[in-house]
């Protein structure tokens, strides 16, 4: 990432220089885990489609308490967190004149197919187990992840992070120099997906399988349980969901054109300091 | 379709039909990539790799996990058909299946017909398991009954015969219910045919006189009613040929692993 300084950049006097920010294996990784993510987003929503209701521990169906809840009455959707009932309609529960969950709009397949949606799940887990451990032997072997990805020892006060958290809720992101790193911030969320999320929804996804479970027990006694670990698949679904929306902002507000062309090509334009003077922490 | 009205109908265009009515374009185009035949060969590359995968890093005779009767559902919910209905069924249930007898033939030196009274009196095997319905919900019962082992043992299997079907009293839409296994699976210690739920004979909404249970597979696998168990050495001559109810008109995988 932290690359040579183009030279065609340069050549334009004034602008501010090209650099080679994203190299090619991680560009091609991100956009296979892209579709990944989303086609398992798509039919997981539909697969929990199936049963809208989450518990905790060993078991949990119908006769059980849930405690979370996506249902309907009638045509009026409701989401029940935790005794909390929330009217959806329109976006959960009933919607598009239809009684599921998740409606057809965000679902693969659109109408109701719990064994399509597991053709396509079955299938892009694969796409995402496979490409991610590559990416993750890449990211250790290339030097991307102590360097680009991993916190500098001066990020890793809480000082430092509380000023990168201030300039985030001020929409200010870094300019010049400090724009060719990742910011401390972004190195998080970035590690939260590549240590947390991917890996705990495919271990919890493992044990959505009763073949594993009997071969490796400790795997679903870990996560407290069958449902437990069902609920723990749907909250990692969700923190993707978050991931997506927050990365998808700061595309859009660090300038969408330039993030776009970097991970594509992998040419970067440092963005121009800012006019305002920043004042010193 | 009144997506399609307004779409043609430009004085009536706002933003939120054009929003409604391209999302209906989007959806219908997903739907048509989803039923390509290419497409669902390739989406099923996934099943088989899950298949190989799975049966390459277990342990075949990996016992599927044993609770405590203080660890079980409190209400262990009916699934699928709860009454065959037929009038023979209805006829074997008012007798208390006095009259019922399973057949175990198909790749067999010895065809067998198995009472009730007998398959009671057989060894049996008493485990308490967590049951995992392919949609998402699970419940832990205890599950007594004849180890489907002994039987096929007993029946002297073929050495060509490669899957066990159970061929069950009921149906859906007059289209009969039924299910296969491999011999991993039908080997193993846990698949059991159960006369017994909770200490008590199985219910017609449980499956009653016998259903089958294989303990590391999904619940629709677990085919209850079972009259008849054949060994095959394919699934292709059965039915739909894909080796079940589900696997034949909805699509689902034969191999219920996960």
């Amino acid at each position: 990432m932290a690359g040579q300084i183009a030279k065609r950049g340069e050549a334009a006097a004034g602008a501010a220089p090209l650099i080679y920010r994203t190299k090619l294996p991680v560009r091609i990784w991100h956009w296979i885990n892209a579709l990944a993510i989303f086609v398992m987003l798509m039919s997981g929503m539909m697969i929990f489609n199936a049963h809208p209701m989450l518990y905790w521990g060993e078991y949990g169906a119908n006769f059980d308490v849930p405690w979370l809840v996506i249902g309907h009455r009638g045509t009026s959707g409701y989401l029940a967190v935790l005794g909390y009932e929330i009217p959806t309609t329109g976006v959960l529960g009933y919607a598009q004149g239809t009684a599921n969950a998740f409606p057809p709009l965000v679902t693969i397949p659109s109408s109701y197919s719990l064994a399509g949606a597991r053709q396509w799940h079955f299938l892009f887990a694969w796409v995402l187990l496979v490409s991610g451990t590559f990416f993750l032997l890449y990211a250790l072997f290339s030097g991307h992840l102590r360097r680009d990805l991993a916190l500098k020892r001066e990020e890793r006060s809480l000082a430092h992070l509380w000023h990168d958290i201030k300039d985030h809720a001020r929409l200010r992101f870094p300019t010049g120099e400090a724009a060719r790193a990742y910011n401390p911030l972004q190195k998080i969320a970035y590690l939260a997906v590549l240590f947390v999320l991917i890996p705990v929804v495919i271990l919890t996804g493992c044990t959505m399988s009763p073949t594993l479970n009997a071969a490796f027990p400790w795997l679903v006694d870990m996560f407290g349980g069958r449902a437990s670990a069902r609920s723990i698949h749907f909250l990692c679904a969700l923190g993707f969901a978050l991931f997506i929306v927050v990365h998808l902002l700061a595309v859009v507000l660090a300038g969408p054109v330039n993030e776009l062309r970097s991970i594509i090509t992998g040419w970067y334009r440092l963005p121009q300091a800012r006019m305002v003077k920043e004042s010193v922490q | 379709m009144s997506d399609d009205i307004i779409m043609a109908t430009p004085s009536l265009l706002t933003r939120r039909h054009a929003l409604i009515g391209g999302a209906g374009l989007l959806l219908a185009g997903c739907d048509r990539i989803n039923a390509s035949p290419a497409v669902q060969s390739v989406l099923s590359l996934g099943e088989k790799a899950t298949h190989g995968a799975q049966r390459l890093v277990t342990d075949r005779n990996a016992l599927a996990k044993e609770f405590s009767r203080a660890e079980m559902s409190p209400v262990f919910r009916e699934n699928g058909n709860r009454n065959p209905g037929t009038a023979d069924y209805n006829a074997l249930a008012a007798n208390g299946f006095a009259d019922w007898a399973l057949t175990v033939d198909g790749m067999v030196a010895h065809p067998l017909r198995i009472s009730l009274a007998q398959m009671l009196a057989a060894p049996r095997r008493t485990q308490i398991t967590r049951h995992d319905c392919v949609e998402g919900w699970s419940a832990i019962g205890e599950w007594s009954g004849v180890p489907l082992g002994l039987i096929l043992r007993r029946a002297g299997l073929s050495s060509n015969a490669k899957f066990v079907v159970f061929h069950c009293a009921d149906s859906t839409g007059g289209i009969p219910y039924y299910e296969s296994i491999d011999l991993i699976d039908a080997f193993h210690p846990q698949t059991i045919l159960a006369t017994h739920m909770n200490g008590a004979p199985l219910t017609v909404g449980h499956g009653a006189p016998l259903r089958l249970r294989a303990e590391r597979q999904l619940g629709y696998k677990q085919a209850k009613y079972v009259m008849r168990v054949e060994a095959v050495a394919s699934l292709s001559g059965i039915h739909g040929g894909k080796g079940g109810y589900w696997e034949d008109h909805k699509g689902y995988q034969w191999f219920a692993g996960i």
